[in-house]
């Protein structure tokens, strides 16, 4: 069953100064530096570069090791193909034409579709770094220091709790279907698509259904306990300002980039 | 009409053991340990109990006896078939599993989708899975609540149609998880009532040990993946000190009269 968590999971546990870095700083520092990341001007090669730096030392800081963080960009690259349409709308010099279609694709247009590339690959390495150093739990309470909108970050906070509970569940009812999917000698077993089909259709009908009743259960055990909107920890661990030192620096790394970009 | 012969009982002439576990050894994928060389053996028609604490492998061993979980050493025969890749679905139409959980079990909207679910997998005529859950239904005595969604049951009656939808398999063996766990007494009582008077080769893991005496005359004694203990159940219920190492309690000690 830890299976599924293991897979899941985003954190992973090291001993690293990233690690060991106060979520207070690790968010905000984040967030800024993606907002700086993201206000690249098309073309600004040299900008792109210099804000990768940062993110492939920390990559090295943080004990990851080097594969793990790109594997996990990845997740980025999906994301990218939104942007692939801007290669043949957007006017300009000509290098490319599509056979059959006879799409033109414009160098403008592929300046345009590789800064997306790059700066969201950045982006996302750096939210890779946080949430790979960070536990859920961190950042969510890091988000209320920020006065994130505490019904927000109570249903993140489920959600991310009960994902783990429901993925459980769901491995379980589909290893009873194992149990019980046999064949015998002389008969075809499986039986056909639609039926499998439906059949799947069932499981995920009575997983939500089961959620349903278990966030009835779950909400009534809370109230029972005084919830009252607002989740408690136990420990309040006090903010260091070498950790508001640090995050500012990398930070304002980030946007004297930019600045120098535009105004040098 | 003419009279169809039954695709179990056509295989189920074995002359051996029901079940043969040989050098069983198996650990989760984290590493742990569940089973450690375990070996049993169960005559057709026999009914065991597994016992033993809490973590000893008594439903690792049942989720590997028709290939749930896979061991990484030792071989298990059913009915004369070595579980294999190659055998795991044919396996399977021999050993009905019941879960501990029946939420896990029932995933249907209808409890009569639920109990024909085994039969149409295995590509059974209409008329001859229709026949089977009847029956299956009936056997547990829930035929009222074909056409019930499972979720709005009780968990008396959950159990229920779970083992119905294990029966409408038609397996020779049952092998059950905590059948009896969480029921209220005339529940359980009704439970025994059925599991007895099956004529099938049942495996109990369990730690009703009230229920063992009362249903099932061998008991194989688990404790960290191994066999401690087999014997006659009045035998092994009757050792104070045997069932108290092994995170057990005799019967007495909690007001149940004697096996």
């Amino acid at each position: 069953m830890a299976a599924f968590a293991a897979v899941v999971e985003r954190y992973e546990e090291r001993e690293s100064p990233l690690h060991r870095a106060d979520a207070r700083a690790k968010v905000p520092a984040a967030f800024l530096y993606i907002l700086a990341v993201t206000t690249t001007r098309e073309g600004d090669w040299w900008v792109l570069l210099t804000l990768a730096v940062p993110v492939v030392a920390a990559t090295f800081v943080s004990r990851l090791g080097p594969w793990f963080v790109l594997r996990r960009t990845f997740l980025a690259l999906p994301f990218v193909l939104v942007a692939l349409p801007l290669l043949f709308t957007r006017e300009g010099e000509t290098f490319w034409t599509m056979p059959l279609t006879g799409w033109t694709a414009s160098r403008e247009g592929a300046e345009a579709v590789a800064t997306i590339l790059a700066r969201s690959w950045i982006a996302v390495g750096v939210a890779a770094l946080l949430v790979s150093t960070t536990t859920v739990v961190e950042i969510l309470r890091a988000l209320r220091t920020f006065r994130v909108p505490r019904i927000l970050v109570a249903t993140v906070f489920f959600a991310y709790r009960y994902f783990f509970v429901i993925g459980e569940e769901a491995q379980r009812m589909l290893r009873a279907r194992d149990a019980r999917s046999a064949a015998l000698p002389g008969y075809r077993a499986g039986g056909s698509i639609r039926w499998r089909a439906r059949v799947a259709g069932y499981m995920v009908g009575s997983l939500f259904v089961r959620s349903l009743d278990r966030s009835e259960r779950v909400f009534a055990a809370m109230q029972a306990r005084g919830y009252a909107g607002e989740p408690r920890f136990l420990d309040h661990p006090a903010f260091a300002p070498s950790q508001a030192t640090w995050a500012a620096l990398v930070v304002a790394y980030g946007w004297l980039v930019q600045a120098a970009a535009r105004f040098a | 009409m003419i009279a169809r012969e039954d695709p179990v009982e056509r295989r189920d002439a074995p002359d051996g053991s029901a079940l043969e576990v040989d050098a069983l050894s198996f650990a989760y994928p984290d590493g742990t340990p569940s089973l450690r060389g375990l070996s049993l053996q169960v005559a057709p028609g026999e009914k065991v109990a597994l016992i033993g604490p809490n973590g000893a492998g008594k439903s690792t061993l049942l989720l590997n006896l028709n290939g749930i979980l896979r061991a990484q050493a030792g071989t298990v025969r059913v009915l004369g078939e070595t579980l294999g890749e190659a055998t795991v679905r044919s396996i399977r139409s021999k050993v009905g599993l019941l879960f501990s959980n029946p939420d896990d079990q029932l995933f249907s909207p209808s409890v009569m989708d639920d109990v024909a679910y085994g039969p149409l997998h295995m590509g059974l005529p209409r008329d001859e899975v229709l026949r089977r859950s009847e029956e299956a239904l009936a056997a547990v005595g829930m035929q009222e609540y074909a056409d019930r969604p499972p979720h709005r049951l009780s968990l008396g009656q959950k159990k229920r149609v779970a083992i119905a939808t294990v029966l409408s398999m038609g397996t020779p063996i049952l092998a059950l998880d905590e059948p009896s766990a969480n029921l209220d007494p005339l529940s359980r009582r009704e439970l025994i009532t059925l599991l007895d008077r099956l004529p099938l080769t049942i495996l109990v893991a369990t730690h009703d040990l009230a229920m063992v005496a009362d249903l099932l005359p061998r008991s194989v004694l688990l404790d960290q993946g191994q066999v401690v203990a087999d014997g006659p159940t009045r035998d092994i219920l009757n050792d104070a000190a045997l069932l108290g190492a092994h995170g057990l309690e005799p019967l007495s000690a909690h007001g149940h009269p004697h096996a």
